[in-house]
């Protein structure tokens, strides 16, 4: 109920504030049209998850407009834009989050490889195994470091004995770099580690169920620079293993961790196109307006 | 004149003078150029004068209404002749109110001695001359106060500090009432205690299993020698609280689960305060409820199966016990687990637990010392209670185990001790003060615990 109102109120805030923006200071921004279609290369072949004309609404306010989209095999697709512009929810969406707020409603076609996520047969457990995700605070459970990373396995039966959930901590907590720090004290409480370990323990937590996907909703806006520089490390190198999708609203971030960029206005999708491409050649005024710092 | 017409007079003085001391403060502010220019508010300066209109006036009255009587007395004794003087305390007193019942008409005037009716006579005299003393004293303290508190107002005063902190001091003495209040009933039911441990030893007291409180009157009475062992009266205390507890404890946990996480905003908005209202039932309605249709229900349904059933049994008086402390329980759980933040069951919910595995792993584990801290008030409040167990639980001290059997408890030993006409000096008497100590000292460890438990939660989260 929170989260659906907080989510309420940064949507009155996006249409409030970056059109008082535009009329006070920037006329010309204000007849900037919303593209037809998302402008750049929003489709790949052979995606991870293939997203067509999805809506989100809460209640009936409408927070994303008929976004389409692709997430490729093995990438890191970073999801910028002004606060309030939907990303956090389409995000939410992408593993069915949303279904824990009861006036979320989402239509479209949203499907993981060949599944549709919508689908009435689809297994909502199975789904957050496959898709995974780190939230914006990080959130160990209040149970010790060894707890918090085997939750997941111990939940989907992962492990059949104690020396391969042991083995699967180890690995998880290494993966997420974490396990130097925290080896010697795995049954020390997880909130007892500072903010930047407490996120990694989160990211080994999530990636302890081996997920395909891994939806990350701002992951460092809690996180000071040496935190958050261990993070970005992390993701490079998780691209390894797995999809990423990351919503940030720093976009030194977004041009250094990921390979594509979607930009978000409003609830829709404005461009998608290779990083490089979006923060040296932007196609869409609207980018250009944004990643030059005129809104945000 | 009545004290409660010259404490309206004294509110009307204090009106005034507060309108007068804004009125002053203002016009000193005039020429300075506004009410900026004084030290404080005109509010404060105003507030000063009334309350040193309030306080002489109040204290020359309490005072006064704590002295006055005596002194009457004493003037009203000393004038009576050398041969009527009273020989005893007792004897005193006994005239006194003689006198007094002369003075206000309860006692016919020719029934008593003429001296005695003169006395009466001096009583209503004296009575009348010091409630127009106290009229004046009152009502000068009153003026004199706000007079001098009026003349000091001047633009550097300091008002603001100086009412602050009379308000402080107010404050302060209502909290300190209340506090020297529960010392007072701690320290009479102990130094109570006292006496009972010069009659009994502490050791039977505390060990001793029979408990049979009747002493005799008469040397050569049959079973003349009281036994005071309370450990009857803790265990059936113990068993009908547990049996409440297992009752209570299922019930509030898991209504508090489905109100914070399962019912939609409406039912929760309606559900929460109807469970509430449980607490809101008298217990003495909760009381009958056990004696009249739980305890025979038990009893038929236990002669149906065929199990001997005391008509008043610990099971009976348990249940209902349990039903009554259900909403402390439901209460104070549904709110520690509200308190869990939402970011806890989204973390969960992302790895792929379901609600209930996320209810079960997470939050009840996250909520526990909150919830452990409602269980423990509810206990103690259990162990407290005396209406149902008075009217449903029995009075045979029986040490048993068995809930089927009819039980008795602290509390209602404390009543059946204390009701009727007591001399306050036997055994039998003394010993609901220890026990009353007892209780007291289980209750306030129990509550202490608790409040540590819910203190140490707190600190759960950032």
């Amino acid at each position: 109920m929170d989260t659906a109102q907080s989510l309420d109120n940064r949507d009155a805030e996006a249409g409030r504030t970056p059109a008082t923006q535009d009329k006070d200071h920037r006329p010309a921004m204000q007849d900037t049209p919303y593209p037809e279609h998302t402008v750049g290369h929003p489709f790949l072949d052979d995606p991870k998850m293939r997203l067509r004309d999805v809506n989100v609404f809460y209640a009936d306010n409408q927070a994303i407009h008929n976004v389409s989209l692709d997430i490729g095999k093995n990438e890191v697709i970073a999801l910028i834009g002004p606060s309030g512009c939907g990303k956090s929810t389409f995000l939410r969406s992408l593993n069915r989050m949303n279904d824990t707020i009861d006036i979320c409603r989402v239509n479209g076609e949203l499907f993981l490889e060949r599944q549709d996520l919508y689908d009435s047969k689809m297994d909502v457990v199975e789904l957050r195994a496959r898709v995974g995700m780190v939230f914006q605070k990080p959130n160990p459970f209040p149970k010790s470091i060894y707890d918090n990373v085997a939750y997941g396995p111990r939940l989907h039966g992962l492990a059949d004995k104690k020396y391969d959930l042991d083995e699967m901590v180890e690995t998880s907590l290494r993966k997420a770099g974490l396990w130097d720090e925290v080896k010697d004290r795995l049954h020390a409480p997880g909130t007892g580690l500072s903010g930047g370990q407490q996120q990694r323990l989160c990211i080994a937590r999530t990636i302890a169920v081996s997920p395909e996907v891994v939806l990350m909703d701002e992951p460092c806006s809690a996180l000071d620079p040496i935190a958050t520089a261990k993070i970005e490390e992390l993701i490079a190198e998780l691209t390894e293993s797995y999809t990423i999708a990351i919503v940030t609203h720093s976009m030194q971030q977004a041009a250094r961790v990921s390979h594509r960029t979607a930009y978000f206005h409003l609830g829709r999708l404005i461009e998608v196109n290779d990083t490089d491409t979006v923060f040296t050649k932007p196609e869409h005024a609207l980018t250009e307006a944004y990643i030059t710092g005129r809104f945000g | 004149m009545q004290t409660g017409n010259l404490l309206l007079l004294v509110l009307i003085l204090v009106a005034l003078a507060y309108y007068l001391g804004l009125r002053r403060s203002v016009a000193l502010a005039r020429p300075l150029g506004g009410i900026r220019h004084l030290q404080s508010l005109p509010f404060y300066y105003a507030m000063r004068v009334a309350l040193w209109c309030a306080i002489p006036a109040l204290v020359v009255l309490g005072l006064w209404m704590v002295l006055d009587d005596t002194l009457i007395r004493q003037l009203v004794i000393g004038g009576l002749p050398e041969g009527l003087r009273p020989p005893s305390p007792g004897a005193r007193g006994l005239l006194i109110t003689q006198i007094q019942n002369v003075a206000s008409g309860a006692l016919p005037r020719g029934s008593v001695a003429p001296e005695l009716a003169a006395a009466a006579d001096r009583l209503v005299g004296l009575r009348g001359i010091n409630r127009l003393a106290l009229a004046v004293a009152v009502l000068a303290a009153a003026m004199f106060g706000a007079a001098w508190g009026w003349a000091r107002i001047s633009p550097r005063l300091r008002a603001r500090e100086q009412v602050e902190r009379i308000l402080r001091g107010l404050f302060m003495l209502c909290a300190l009432v209340a506090i020297l209040t529960t010392v007072g009933i701690v320290l009479s039911v102990l130094f109570e205690s006292i006496r009972f441990f010069h009659k009994v030893s502490p050791m039977e007291f505390l060990f001793g299993v029979h408990w049979s409180p009747q002493t005799a009157l008469r040397a050569d009475q049959v079973a003349s020698s009281g036994a005071f062992g309370a450990v009857p009266l803790f265990l059936g205390t113990m068993m009908i609280s547990a049996i409440a507890l297992l009752v209570a404890v299922p019930v509030g946990l898991m209504s508090a689960i489905y109100l914070a996480e399962y019912a939609r905003p409406w039912v929760r908005s309606f559900a929460k305060p109807a469970l509430e209202i449980l607490a809101g039932v008298p217990t003495v309605v909760y009381g009958f409820f056990a004696a009249l249709t739980v305890a025979p229900f038990i009893r038929g349904l236990g002669e149906s199966l065929g199990l001997d059933v005391a008509s008043e049994s610990a099971l009976a008086a348990g249940l209902v016990m349990g039903v009554m402390i259900i909403p402390f329980v439901s209460s104070l759980a549904d709110d520690v687990i509200t308190a869990v933040p939402q970011v806890m069951r989204d973390g969960s919910l992302g790895l792929g637990a379901t609600k209930s595995e996320t209810i079960r792993k997470v939050v009840i584990p996250a909520a526990l010392p909150g919830i452990m801290g409602g269980v423990l008030l509810a206990a103690s409040r259990a162990i407290g209670e005396t209406m149902i167990v008075v009217m449903a639980a029995g009075l045979a001290a029986n040490l048993t185990a068995n809930p089927l059997d009819a039980v008795t408890t602290v509390t209602v030993q404390i009543v059946t001790l204390l009701t009727g006409d007591q001399e306050f000096d036997s055994a039998k008497t003394l010993a609901a003060f220890a026990l009353g100590l007892m209780l007291f000292i289980t209750t306030l460890a129990l509550n202490v615990l608790a409040l540590h438990i819910v203190r140490k939660y707190r600190e759960q989260y950032e």
